[in-house]
């Protein structure tokens, strides 16, 4: 059997990558869809918003539901974008690694700030 | 034998000295790659002012006090710095997330239904995009520095 592992890995050819490329879509998807439900919200409400109209959209559990859904959601599309950004333009193996390793420590800082908003309302 | 070998294909341009202030100007990306370029610039903006974007999250929901502090932002401002500073950040946002959305969308259309990927629509779609985008972010900027 070919040894596929180490300096031998293949790195390229069928289903390479399909999977973050789904999950770009289908995470691209989910944010589109809060994006509409939350701007409708915004839209069908009578007057001008202030605090109570806009904290209270975000008030019943089932927008916090989507709400959380989409920070994950956020989450996961960004590093995939991040990370071709670093792959396409940064070489270096070193420099790209620490850029990589950045990225998911300000991504997963943004989400746990985000969620820990959500969680308190 | 093929069109490649063949002695009377037509010469491609070539060129040799490329004169920055008579050929740059001229040498410009079809819409479909401008629109492709900003994709990418818009996603980047978005992740490096993700945690303003978090700030106005949390300071508008959590408390009526932290959502006063939140409105003087763009008002008042901050310290030395002016208002309608924050409200051009809180623009190259809004700009980032509509072209965002809008190629996106595209994107999506494009993976869905191959049949439509030609290279008439990826310029026409790609103008689409560029117009719809930018006449949302003048439509909301313009309410956001309170012009109607």
């Amino acid at each position: 059997m070919a040894v596929n592992y180490g300096s031998k890995r293949l790195a390229t050819g069928a289903h390479y990558g399909l999977r973050d490329w789904l999950a770009q879509r289908v995470t691209a998807t989910l944010m589109a869809l809060f994006t509409i439900v939350l701007l409708a919200q915004v839209l069908l409400s009578k007057g001008p918003i202030g605090y109570d109209k806009w904290a209270g959209i975000f008030s019943s559990q089932w927008m916090k539901f989507i709400t959380f859904v989409t920070i994950i959601a956020l989450l996961y599309h960004a590093w995939i974008g991040v990370r071709d950004i670093w792959m396409d333009y940064v070489k270096p193996v070193s420099i790209r690694l620490t850029l990589q390793v950045l990225s998911i420590v300000w991504l997963v800082g943004c989400a746990g700030w985000a969620i820990q908003v959500l969680w308190r309302l | 034998m093929t069109d490649l070998a063949s002695s009377s294909r037509p010469k491609r341009p070539e060129f040799r000295n490329i004169n920055a202030l008579n050929d740059l100007p001229t040498y410009l990306l079809p819409p479909a790659g401008i629109v492709s370029i900003l994709h990418r610039i818009s996603g980047a903006i978005l992740f490096v002012l993700m945690p303003f974007i978090i700030w106005m999250f949390d300071t508008s929901v959590s408390s009526e006090y932290s959502f006063a502090r939140f409105a003087s932002l763009f008002n008042a401002g901050l310290g030395s710095v002016p208002g309608w500073f924050f409200k051009l950040v809180a623009l190259a946002i809004i700009w980032s997330y509509l072209h965002h959305f809008v190629a996106g969308m595209r994107h999506l259309l494009m993976d869905i239904n191959h049949d439509i990927v030609t290279k008439q629509f990826g310029r026409t779609s790609a103008l689409a995009v560029l117009t719809i985008s930018l006449l949302l972010t003048v439509a909301l900027g313009a309410k956001l520095f309170g012009l109607y």
